[in-house]
């Protein structure tokens, strides 16, 4: 299990054990995690999974695919420099810690 | 409308269908600040899960069930919603705002909500009941798949839409030889211009898939399984005995023209049928679907319904079915909405998307009465746009591997802008500058 905490947007902050292999979008999605809304169950074709990863974290992350970063184009909350696609994050034992916050909106 | 939420009555909202939609509604009464008991029921054994990815990335053995899951038990049970497994609705009595349970129980509704999908089209031919014949639909379905496929040589896919056309991609790339029937003369027929379904048709070609299209089928040519003991006496299905109601299994699939297509295991997509016999049953208008106006309400007050199951009215009249992620959260939003007495119209334009090999295709808008069709973009590069008009005015884009244009299109269409044929023809041109 790899612990990630979700700051959800009104700023409580879930810890959620994500399995390894699985998404940040799965874990949070099926924990319930309020903020995430991943309509289109992990293909990336919605971008309503926006999440923001903590800068201390960003470097460990694989870099987004030329998919991910285009869907990046359009969320609706705020594109920043640390914004990624929580469908597109893969919960592995170097992500044991890591701390997103999610936008006000994603659709 | 009743403003139901109002009434304090200890009667539960009760949502039929446990699917994208049904969780929808559940999470927007919620949202919504409705405080009484919210009962869903669901005929699969599932909490509600992510259906897209069964035909794509789960059949490809990319993750496990549980990855599906888009509420757990414990994330339900927190927000007071109470998920009811493995029971169908008999009937509703709208007068006593009653259901009758598969289990003979009954329960009184303050409102409800029809959020009951829809099911496989059965294949209406000889031989289509054989075991390791299989629509796509359901979690069950495709771990019924999955296990033929492991042994599987002979694929045969009926039906060259998306579901067909996403697990022949699948198949495909585990090795399995693969051909595809579509009784049309191009792929994905229905949705599609034809630019599209020939950079289809030669992308599954190309991963040595058999296309055959004009291809009519006839029969599923039915025999014993190899090792079906037969010999013995004994009538297995197969290797693992799960053979169909005589433990006949296909051997191949005739066409119309005679020939026959070996097949250890067939798979057909040839559409889905709305579940809307329960509100045929209670007297509340369908045509092929549950009507509902752009609010998820029905005639009846107290019944909302949303997703695959409606058949949405529009403001000229016509019907509109759509059968996608998108349109099973905006109803049910809208449909929580109604049951709280609110009005919150479902009026963007709808997408889709199918995954195919690395190909993913985008749609956005209903393209249906096209006049002129733009290509954007270089189709031989795998990476192009289909821009569909009507006397000039853009009705909706195909992208493939354009996700750019394809989030762009949402906007343009939802905001009514309209970039010339030739703006859109032009690679150079920016689209996003028309919505500054």
């Amino acid at each position: 299990m790899v612990m990630v905490s979700f700051v959800e947007p009104g700023g409580a902050e879930q810890q959620i054990d994500v399995p390894e292999g699985w998404s940040l979008m799965q874990g949070a999605m099926s924990n319930g995690v309020e903020g995430i809304e991943g309509e289109c169950g992990g293909s990336c074709a919605c971008a309503t999974c926006h999440c923001y990863v903590d800068d201390a974290w960003l470097e460990k992350l694989p870099a987004a695919a030329e998919n991910e970063l285009a869907m990046l184009e359009n969320v609706v909350a705020e594109r920043r420099p640390n914004s990624r696609l929580a469908c597109q994050i893969k919960a592995g034992a170097a992500l044991d810690g890591l701390r997103v916050e999610l936008p006000e909106a994603q659709s | 409308m009743t403003e139901l939420a109002a009434l304090g009555t200890e009667e539960p909202m009760v949502i039929v269908g446990a699917g994208q939609s049904g969780l929808q509604v559940a999470e927007s009464l919620r949202a919504g600040g409705y405080e009484g008991r919210v009962v869903m029921l669901g005929e699969e054994p599932h909490p509600p899960y992510h259906r897209p990815p069964l035909s794509k990335a789960y059949l490809a053995g990319e993750a496990e069930a549980a990855q599906l899951t888009i509420r757990g038990p414990d994330a339900l049970a927190r927000k007071r919603i109470e998920l009811r497994t493995g029971v169908a609705v008999a009937a509703i009595d709208r007068d006593a705002r009653e259901l009758a349970l598969s289990d003979g129980s009954r329960l009184r509704y303050a409102g409800l909500a029809l959020t009951t999908g829809a099911r496989v089209r059965r294949l209406p031919l000889p031989g289509a009941d054989c075991g390791n014949v299989f629509g796509l639909r359901t979690l069950d379905d495709v771990h019924a798949i999955a296990q033929r496929l492991v042994d599987a040589r002979d694929v045969v896919v009926i039906g060259g839409g998306f579901i067909g056309l996403e697990f022949a991609a699948v198949a495909a790339k585990q090795g399995k030889r693969v051909t595809v029937l579509e009784a049309a003369e191009r792929l994905m027929a229905r949705v599609v211009a034809p630019p599209v379904s020939a950079f289809y048709v030669d992308l599954h070609r190309r991963h040595g898939v058999v296309v055959e299209l004009g291809c009519v089928v006839s029969e599923i040519v039915a025999g014993d399984a190899p090792g079906s003991g037969r010999e013995g006496g004994i009538r297995h299905g197969g290797p693992d005995g799960d053979g169909g109601p005589d433990g006949r299994f296909a051997t191949g699939v005739r066409t119309a023209d005679g020939r026959e297509h070996p097949a250890d295991l067939v798979v057909y997509g040839i559409g889905v049928v709305p579940n809307d016999q329960l509100a045929v049953a209670a007297g509340l208008a369908c045509d092929h679907g549950v009507i509902v106006d752009d609010c998820g309400r029905t005639a009846d007050p107290r019944v909302v319904a949303s997703g695959d199951c409606t058949a949405r009215r529009l403001a000229d009249g016509r019907l509109l079915r759509l059968e996608s992620v998108q349109n099973a959260v905006e109803q049910g939003k809208s449909a929580a909405a109604a049951l709280l007495g609110k009005e919150r119209p479902f009026v963007a334009s709808p997408w889709f998307w199918s995954d195919q090999y690395v190909a993913k295709l985008q749609m956005v808008g209903l393209s249906a009465g096209y006049d002129e069709v733009i290509t954007r973009g270089d189709p031989d590069e795998g990476r192009f746009s289909v821009f569909y008009y009507a006397a000039g005015r853009l009705l909706a884009i195909d992208s493939i591997n354009q996700p750019q244009d394809h989030m762009t299109g949402r906007k343009l269409l939802d905001r009514g802008v309209s970039p010339t044929p030739a703006q859109a023809a032009d690679s150079q041109f920016v689209l996003p500058s028309l919505l500054k």
